[in-house]
């Protein structure tokens, strides 16, 4: 239905004589070629940075004014690389049809979603305003929106996360397209809800006997939903084939190493492949060094309670209980995974430890034992001492490093900060040690955060932790935002310091397989409760509580010629 | 501002530095026809500017010159008009010594006159670009003008732009309390018409540049202050923040060498904007007469003049102060619509 033939982007940069072109998609004279079959799901697999989201948006032109397409895109025998602005608006949202990552973002909040849905209707196939409500309802009540009439005049942010997507689903689906594009819809949404959606995907290409084009960069995602696989890597396909070809007998290297640096739930090895290495042929990981289980305690909690203050009216207020007493023991050299999903108050019990909330914020109850003495009783004063034992890395490397500030600069100041080092010569030295440490070189020192890839940025932040020379790291979802092979680094990299210096990590998470690999013990969170607290083992093999098998469930497994 | 705030490293040697924002906003700056056209402007008035401070230029704008309202040289001096003298009296010569009390010292004071020597200065019948009322270069007053009405606008800009800065900074960093207060005295200065909190302040603070320069800067803070408050509302729930809170840093360090280096762009171009409104402003107050002292000379009391010099036809202040202000102030804003174009961060995420 869908053909594109050798497709090359390239985006020009700057005007006139001076102007530069980045290649995006295709290399060289090399393009992208791959077929959509009608009532087919196609899946586009790559790490960003591989053309995949380009390759989508060219097929409909969503490029920004300075992308030059070349090559040749046909829809159902029409050439759409050089149709008119009005024949492709015309084929938008009726023949095909897009859903988005962030439906936050892709939603109007200023128009009711009622507005949203009919819009397309009136507009593409000329229905009456009347006609129009009572279709959007049956959409909604279709994507399996609880209440579908009382939604209608609902705004966006009265819906959460999932919700969400389910509308602008039902946007897509509105004027029954042939062919609908999925760019990463369910990345975004916690595992159990992209459970949901996946599904909901699934159920309705079957029904409206449609193709779809699903963007992914993970392949346990696209192992479930997809017929076939265009594995994508610097802009060029890989390798592309039916699903069960691709799981089960992968031909290209990169493939291969794609599949193998994922952590899976089913084994935890010692360390993760990592691509270069996978490709390079070498791959014998030594063995993990056992953990002392009785290693001295570096943190205890009991009973530790957090809430925020929520305005009632003019004056009053009311506290919400985000985190509702949590008791754990971390041990020296141990870690403890902390899952739920979002909302479940698992960042705010992270935060909690460290005092980085709000000044405004609520009350804090309980206590957290941190060598005999409790860090929630610390004044400001004697807090300042205990920054250096715990420190904290953040989920976006994008944005927990200072954008004005050298590598050099950011790694010297908490070393100036607490007096580490004698002179600020013997603290560049124990900066570019530190680099080395976590494999980047001296060449970096000089550099901002902005000329650096998601894992290296994330490497400087644990190495700007590491200048303190802490005892205990809290990791806040600290991969979640990286490419499956960049976590596989940075999760290596986490393990060996982990060996290498006995850090006590708090690891903060809603992947239960990554959580896995790094943790001894994991606490699951719901609604600001512990419900679940067990070793690793124990919560995998034979969960106890409902929650905790919805969660583990939920995880995409990959292909499986079972299910 | 970024390298000032920063903390200082000593890098490796073979390490180099890269190219850092300002270094990148430059480079792109450059490549601004205009905005390098309207820079060059700027540097020559800036120059000029200081000349005239030292006195090499136009150090004698208070120089009579020219005959009273002298045109401009490429116009030619004025017509004579024939003087009508009064018609002399034609009765008999009256001998009045005898009624003149002074007459017996007529004669000491000539022998004392004669001792001084006086020569009638020659007044040029016209002037490079005309001169005022009482024969004094226009062209020299315009630059003796432009060094007060600039150094008045930037000097007020900055005194603004601090002003603005810190308490926009403390409120959105702090928010809370601190955050109330100072949105309260926001909310009282702006609920006042502008030019009556000028004319207020400028009332008790009397005339002079000191005064003009406070007078602004005391009543201009109020729209830095709403744009970095927001800016440091956004910036400090940022999670480079949050970190350097983790790492230890207090307050302080946060707000102004975390923080600040990163709205910096904002703070630059608002008082760029600043100073083209200030310079306007001083203008207007000066105009007003609660300008600049009287012995001093400003675009605003050259405008002033030209008002009643244009009855009679005298056009020429009028253009000699336009066309100065005109100039610098166009040049002015295209130079800050240059500045902003290569300090946006949106512009950059293109590269």
């Amino acid at each position: 239905m869908l053909t594109i033939q050798d497709l090359r982007v390239r985006f020009r940069l700057g005007r006139g004589a001076a102007a530069s072109h980045i290649e995006a998609v295709g290399r060289g004279t090399t393009g992208v070629s791959f077929d959509v079959p009608e009532n087919t799901t196609v899946a586009l697999v790559g790490e960003s940075g591989s053309g995949k989201s380009v390759t989508a948006m060219s097929i409909l032109n969503l490029l920004p004014d300075n992308a030059e397409r070349h090559g040749a895109i046909t829809f159902q025998g029409r050439d759409l690389l050089n149709a008119p602005l009005a024949e492709l608006q015309a084929l938008r949202g009726r023949e095909i049809a897009c859903v988005f990552q962030d439906p936050m973002s892709s939603l109007n909040p200023v128009f009711s979603i009622g507005q949203q849905l009919t819009e397309p209707l009136i507009r593409h196939l000329g229905m009456g305003r009347r006609a129009a409500l009572e279709k959007a309802e049956g959409l909604l009540a279709e994507v399996g929106l609880p209440e579908p009439k009382r939604r209608l005049g609902a705004y966006p942010h009265e819906l959460s996360g999932g919700q969400q997507q389910r509308v602008m689903i039902a946007m897509a689906l509105s004027c029954e397209p042939k062919l609908l594009i999925a760019d990463e819809p369910t990345t975004a949404l916690d595992v159990t809800i992209q459970r949901q959606i996946l599904e909901l995907l699934a159920r309705l290409k079957e029904r409206h006997r449609m193709s779809m084009l699903f963007i992914s960069h993970d392949l346990g995602v696209v192992g479930e939903i997809a017929d076939r696989v265009v594995v994508m890597r610097q802009g060029t396909v890989r390798e592309q084939g039916p699903v069960a070809g691709i799981f089960a007998a992968p031909q290209d290297a990169y493939t291969k190493a794609l599949l193998a640096c994922r952590p899976t739930l089913e084994q935890r090895g010692a360390r993760l492949m990592v691509i270069d290495e996978h490709i390079g042929g070498a791959a014998s990981a030594p063995p993990a060094r056992p953990k002392d289980a009785d290693a001295p305690v570096v943190i205890e909690a009991t009973g530790l309670t957090k809430s925020f203050w929520i305005r009632r009216g003019v004056f009053g207020r009311s506290a919400f209980q985000a985190v509702k007493g949590a008791s754990f023991r971390l041990r020296r050299g141990h870690t403890i995974g902390l899952v739920g999903e979002s909302g479940s108050g698992k960042t705010t019990l992270g935060l909690t430890l460290l005092r980085l909330h709000e000044p405004s914020g609520g009350p804090v109850g309980g206590q957290a034992l941190f060598e005999g003495r409790d860090l929630l009783a610390l004044s400001r004063q004697e807090m300042l001492p205990m920054r250096r034992r715990i420190q904290v890395v953040f989920q976006n490397p994008y944005a927990s490093l200072n954008p004005r500030f050298t590598v050099a600069q950011t790694l010297v100041e908490p070393m100036a900060l607490h007096g580490v080092g004698t002179d600020s010569t013997d603290r560049a030295r124990r900066a570019s040690a530190l680099l080395a440490k976590v494999g980047l070189d001296d060449s970096a020192l000089g550099k901002y955060p902005h000329e650096f890839s998601g894992g290296q940025r994330q490497r400087i932040a644990i190495a700007r932790c590491l200048t303190l020379e802490p005892e205990v790291l809290v990791l806040d979802e600290a991969v979640s935002a990286l490419d499956v092979s960049v976590q596989a680094q940075v999760l290596n990299l986490l393990k060996d310091l982990q060996d290498e210096l006995g850090l006590a990590y708090l690891f903060i998470s809603h992947d239960l397989a990554v959580v896995r690999f790094m943790a001894d013990e994991v606490l699951v969170m719901k609604d600001g409760v512990v419900v679940e607290q067990a070793g690793v083992e124990q919560i995998l093999e034979a969960p106890q509580q409902e929650y905790t098998k919805r969660l583990l469930g939920a995880i995409p497994r990959g292909y499986r010629a079972a299910a | 501002m970024s390298a000032v705030l920063s903390p200082s490293v000593a890098l490796p040697p073979g390490v180099t530095r890269s190219e850092g924002v300002w270094a990148a906003a430059w480079r792109r700056f450059r490549g601004d026809r205009v905005g390098m056209v309207s820079l060059a402007i700027v540097t020559a008035f800036v120059l000029l500017m200081g000349l005239a401070a030292l006195g090499l230029v136009a150090g004698d704008w208070q120089a009579e010159r020219g005959v009273p309202n002298a045109p401009p040289t490429f116009m030619g001096p004025a017509a004579k008009t024939a003087s009508v003298g009064i018609a002399s009296p034609t009765g008999p010569n009256v001998d009045i010594s005898a009624v003149d009390p002074l007459a017996p010292r007529y004669r000491e004071w000539a022998e004392r006159a004669a001792k001084f020597q006086t020569t009638e200065t020659t007044r040029a019948e016209t002037l490079p670009f005309g001169g005022d009322r009482l024969g004094r270069d226009v062209l020299a007053k315009a630059i003796k003008g432009a060094q007060i009405s600039v150094f008045v606008g930037v000097l007020a800009a900055l005194v603004a732009t601090l002003i603005g800065t810190v308490l926009g900074a403390l409120a959105g960093f702090f928010g809370g309390k601190v955050g109330d207060a100072l949105e309260w005295l926001y909310n009282v200065f702006t609920s006042i018409p502008g030019i009556l909190l000028i004319f207020a302040f400028a009332a008790v603070a009397g005339r002079g540049v000191q005064s003009v320069v406070l007078i602004l800067g005391l009543t201009g803070w109020t729209g830095i202050y709403r744009l970095v408050r927001a800016e440091f509302l956004k910036h400090s729930v940022r999670e480079y923040v949050r970190a350097a809170e983790a790492i230890g840093a207090g307050a302080g360090a946060r707000i102004f060498r975390h923080i600040l280096p990163n709205v910096s762009h904002v703070i630059l171009v608002q008082l760029s904007i600043l100073v083209v409104g200030f310079i306007k402003a001083e203008v207007i107050l000066s105009y007003l007469g609660l300008g600049v002292s009287v012995d001093q000379v400003s675009w605003g009391t050259m405008l002033a003049e030209a008002q009643s010099e244009l009855i009679l036809g005298h056009w020429w202040q009028l253009a000699a102060a336009t066309a100065f202000m005109a100039v610098f102030v166009t040049a002015f804003s295209l130079m800050t619509d240059a500045l902003r174009d290569a300090l946006d961060p949106k512009l950059r995420g293109a590269e």
